[in-house]
C-alpha cells in the first residue's frame, strides 16, 4: 500500500484511502513507541531536514522524535522572524538542499503555500508541518488517529471544533479530513472568529456553545490567542471564557460524556477549564504521544514514494 | 384586597390587537381584567374616567441620556424618569456615554437597579451598551456581558464607531445576541468641528458647518455593511432628506435597518440658530425645511420607525457660553408628546394609531420589549388628551435641566398620565 502524493501538503481533497492508511500504519508504530527500545530502522541512510521559519517547540520536537525512531538522519534548520524576504530565502534554502542530497524536508512556515513553493523547486518530498493560516495535515491526522482510537470509527462521529476557527490552520486541516471521513463535523465560535462561507465547507455554524454540546461526540478546542482581541475581534478573554470555555460545568450538563481534545499549548481557565484538561475525558495526553506515531507513519509511508 | 382601577370611556388604541375605539378596562392588582366595550360598575372600583382621551401601550423613549453615573448635575435616573413618566413615557432607553461608560456589565447592573429605585420603579430603565471600550472605537466592548445584564442594545452615541473594521465586527458580533446596533451618523472627517448645518444660514452666521453628507455618508457605508454581516442596524436621529431616501432604498432591498428621528428635527430649521441661542445647537444640527419635509414623509410612509427625543440635559452654566463652546443637545421627554401630536397628528401627517407605532409598537419591538394589551397581561398604558392646548412652561420641567428652545411653545396634545407595574400616575 501506498500514498498516492509523494508529499503531505494538506488534507484537502487527500483521498479516504490515504488518511485510513495513515492511520492504520500510525498503530503499529503506536506499538513500537510502547516497547523498551524504540527504534526502529525503517529510514536508515535517510537525510530529513526540519525546515522551521516559525517558532513551533513541540511540532519540531514531534517530528524530530519520529525521524530519529526511525533511525533517519536529521538536521534543524529555524530561522524564526527573520527579517529578510521570504521567497529568497526559501528558494536559496531550497537549493542548498538539493546539493546537500537531502531525502526529506519538513517544512514549517508563517506564509501560506510556502510547502507548495518548495515542491516546485527540491525533488525531496515535502511535508507541511504548518504554513500560515492554511493546513497543519499531521496535527489533523493526530487528532483523527485520537478519535479513531476513541470511537473506533471516524464515519458519523460527531465533532465541533471550538474557538478562533478564522486564524486555524488546525480548523481547516481537520475540517477538511473528518469530512473526506464522514465525519459530522460542526465549527463554534463569536461570529468574529468564523471565516466567512465556512458552510461551504459542509460544516455547520454555531456561536452558542451549550447549544452544540448536546449534539457532539468530541470538542477539538483551539487556543484562543490575545492578540485577537487588540485586532477587535473578540471584547476579553473573561468573555470568552463566559460565553465560549469548555467548563465541568457546563459539560455536566449534557448526559453524555465528550471527548476533550486541544492542539495546544493551552490557555487553562480561558478556552479550557483546567479541570477539564485534566478530566476523565480529556485525551490532550494522547495526542501528544499519538502525534509522534502519526508523524512516523507519514514519513515512513512517503519515503516509499516515487 | 385587591384594587380594582376601571378606565372608563377612553378610545383605546393598540396597533398590536388592532383596537381602536371606546373600551372600557379593568384591572386588577396592576393586571388586566378585561378589555370590553361596556364594563358594568361596581363599587369597590375606582374609576377613571378618560372622556375625550386616549389610551395606548406605554411609550417608550429609546434614546435618552440620563448622565448618571457621571454628570449628575445635568440629570440624574430620579429627575430623568421623572420627566418621562410627566412626558407620558413608561420607558426609555438610556445611552451609554456616562461616566463611566456602560461598557461593562456592572454599569449596565447599577443604572438598571437605579432606575427600579426611581419613583418607584414606575419608568423602566434599559441601558444601551457601548459598542467598544470606554466608547473609543478601539476594541469591542463585552458585549455579551452586556446583553446577558440587561442591555437592549449597543451604540457608542455621542460619538459614531467611525472605523468601518470595528463596525463590521460589531455588526458579527452583536448578531449573535440579536441585538441592534445604533449609529449616531456623523463621518468625523466632513463633519470636523462643524457646530451647525452647512448651508446659506452657517454661512451667513460665520459659524462652521456639518454637511448633511457627513450624516448620509456613514449611513451608506453602514448600510453595506449591514447587508454584508445580516447586522440588525438602528440609526439614531435621522436629520437629512438624504438620509431618509438611503433609508427607504435599503428597506426595499429588505436591509435590516430601522431609524429614528427626534421632534426638533421635524420641526426646527436653522433658520433658529439666527439667535446664536445655544438651546439651537444639537448633534445632529437643525436642518432645513426641505429635510423637514423628507422626514415628515418618511414618517407617513414607514421609512421613520420611531420618534425618540434624544434627551440631552446639559446645566445653565454649560449652555450659557458662546455657541462654538456650548454642548450640543436639548432636553425633550417633556414636550415630545405635544410636539408630536402638534406638528404630525393635528396636521393630518400621522394618524393616532401611526402615533402609537412610532411612540410605543416599534421603539419596543426594537429593543424586545414588547406590550401586549390583553387580558391576564400586566397594564402598561400611556394616557393622552389629544386636544389640550397648552404653553411649554420650563420652569414646570421635572429634568434636572431646562435647555430647551421650546419654552412658551403653544401646543396642542399632552401625555396627561402613564401606568405601569402596578402604579397608577396622573397628572
Ligand atoms: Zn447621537
Amino acid at each position: 500500500m501506498k500514498l498516492s502524493s509523494k508529499h503531505l501538503l494538506g488534507l484537502y481533497k487527500m483521498p479516504a484511502k490515504d488518511i485510513e492508511l495513515i492511520v492504520e500504519t500510525a498503530t503499529s508504530f503506536k506499538e513500537i513507541l510502547n516497547r523498551p527500545i524504540k527504534k526502529v530502522p525503517t529510514l536508515q541512510g535517510k537525510t530529513i531536514a526540519n525546515l522551521f521559519f516559525e517558532n513551533s517547540t513541540r511540532t519540531r520536537i514531534s517530528f524530530e522524535l519520529a525521524e530519529r525512531r526511525l533511525s533517519a538522519d536529521v538536521v534543524n534548520f529555524s530561522s524564526a522572524g527573520s527579517s529578510v524576504s521570504k521567497g529568497e530565502t526559501l528558494k536559496d534554502t531550497a537549493r542548498n538542499i538539493e546539493a546537500m542530497k537531502i531525502d526529506m524536508v519538513v517544512i514549517r512556515h508563517n506564509i501560506a503555500g510556502t510547502p507548495h513553493f518548495l515542491t516546485q523547486v527540491v525533488k525531496s518530498n515535502v511535508i507541511n508541518a504548518g504554513d500560515g493560516l492554511h493546513e497543519h495535515p499531521t496535527q489533523a491526522l493526530l487528532d483523527m488517529y485520537t478519535l479513531q482510537e476513541k470511537f473506533g470509527k471516524l464515519e458519523n462521529v460527531r465533532v465541533c471544533i471550538v474557538g478562533d476557527i478564522a486564524h486555524s490552520r488546525v480548523a481547516l486541516s481537520n475540517i477538511y479530513g473528518l469530512t473526506t471521513m464522514g465525519a459530522q463535523v460542526s465549527v463554534c465560535g463569536p461570529a468574529t472568529l468564523i471565516p466567512r462561507n465556512i458552510q461551504m465547507l459542509g460544516v455547520k455554524v454555531f456561536h452558542h456553545i451549550d447549544d452544540i454540546l448536546p449534539k457532539v461526540d468530541a470538542l477539538n478546542v483551539l487556543r484562543i490567542q490575545l492578540e485577537r482581541q487588540a485586532g477587535g475581534m473578540f471584547p476579553t478573554l473573561r468573555e470568552y471564557h463566559r460565553f465560549f470555555g469548555v467548563t465541568k460545568e457546563r459539560l455536566g450538563r449534557v448526559d453524555h460524556p465528550i471527548t476533550i481534545m486541544h492542539p495546544g499549548p493551552i490557555n487553562r481557565d480561558v478556552e479550557l477549564s483546567a479541570d477539564v484538561a485534566d478530566g476523565p475525558h480529556s485525551v490532550i495526553l494522547e495526542q501528544v504521544l499519538n502525534g509522534v506515531a502519526v508523524r512516523m507513519a507519514v514519513l515512513y509511508l512517503l519515503s516509499a514514494t516515487e | 384586597m385587591s384594587e380594582m382601577i376601571l378606565f372608563q370611556d377612553g378610545v383605546l388604541i393598540d396597533p398590536l390587537s388592532q383596537r381602536d375605539g371606546k373600551y372600557d378596562v379593568l384591572i386588577r392588582n396592576g393586571q388586566i381584567e378585561s378589555i370590553k366595550s361596556s364594563i358594568e360598575l361596581k363599587k369597590e372600583y375606582r374609576i377613571v374616567n378618560l372622556k375625550d382621551k386616549i389610551f395606548c401601550p406605554g411609550f417608550i423613549d429609546m434614546h435618552v441620556h440620563l448622565r448618571e453615573p457621571g454628570f449628575e448635575h445635568k440629570e440624574t435616573i430620579e429627575t430623568g424618569t421623572l420627566s418621562a413618566a410627566f412626558g407620558g413615557f413608561t420607558a426609555v432607553c438610556c445611552m451609554p456615554n456616562t461616566n463611566p461608560a456602560i461598557d461593562d456589565e456592572s454599569i449596565a447592573l447599577f443604572v438598571q437597579s437605579q432606575g427600579k429605585r426611581a419613583n418607584g420603579g414606575i419608568v423602566d430603565v434599559y441601558p444601551v451598551g457601548a459598542v467598544t471600550k470606554r466608547r473609543e472605537g478601539k476594541e469591542l466592548a463585552p458585549i455579551a456581558e452586556l446583553v446577558q445584564a440587561g442591555a437592549v442594545a449597543l451604540s457608542d452615541d455621542g460619538a459614531p464607531v467611525s472605523d468601518a473594521e470595528m463596525m463590521r465586527r460589531a455588526f458579527e458580533y452583536a448578531g449573535m445576541f440579536d441585538v441592534p446596533i445604533i449609529q449616531h451618523c456623523e463621518e468625523p472627517t466632513l463633519a470636523k468641528h462643524g457646530v451647525v448645518n452647512e448651508g446659506f444660514v452657517s454661512t451667513s452666521l460665520g459659524l462652521p458647518g456639518i454637511p448633511s453628507v457627513a450624516e448620509e455618508v456613514m449611513i451608506a457605508r453602514d448600510l453595506i455593511l449591514t447587508q454584508y454581516t445580516n447586522g440588525r442596524y438602528h440609526i439614531a436621529h435621522v436629520s437629512t432628506a438624504g438620509s431618509v431616501e438611503l433609508i427607504r432604498r435599503a428597506k426595499k432591498e429588505k436591509n435590516r435597518v430601522t431609524c429614528e428621528v427626534t421632534p426638533h428635527h421635524f420641526t426646527l430649521t436653522d433658520e433658529l440658530v439666527r439667535s446664536y441661542n445655544t438651546n439651537t445647537k444639537m448633534n445632529p444640527p437643525l436642518r432645513t425645511q426641505t429635510d423637514i419635509d423628507a422626514i415628515k414623509e418618511g414618517l407617513r410612509d414607514g421609512t421613520i420607525d420611531v420618534i425618540a427625543t434624544d434627551h440631552a440635559p446639559h446645566s445653565l452654566d454649560e449652555k450659557e457660553v458662546d455657541f462654538l463652546q456650548a454642548p450640543f443637545g436639548i432636553v425633550g421627554l417633556e414636550t415630545a408628546i405635544g410636539l408630536a401630536m402638534t406638528e404630525l397628528v393635528h396636521t393630518g401627517i400621522l394618524s393616532l394609531n401611526q402615533l402609537v407605532e412610532k411612540f410605543s409598537v416599534n421603539p419596543r419591538r426594537i429593543v424586545g420589549k414588547p406590550i401586549t394589551v390583553e387580558e391576564g397581561q400586566e397594564a402598561n398604558f400611556t394616557f393622552i388628551d389629544p386636544n389640550a392646548e397648552w404653553k411649554v412652561d420650563i420652569g414646570q420641567f421635572k429634568s434636572k435641566s431646562k435647555n430647551t428652545p421650546f419654552g412658551d411653545r403653544v401646543l396642542k396634545g399632552r401625555a396627561v398620565g402613564i401606568m405601569n407595574h402596578g402604579q397608577l400616575f396622573l397628572y
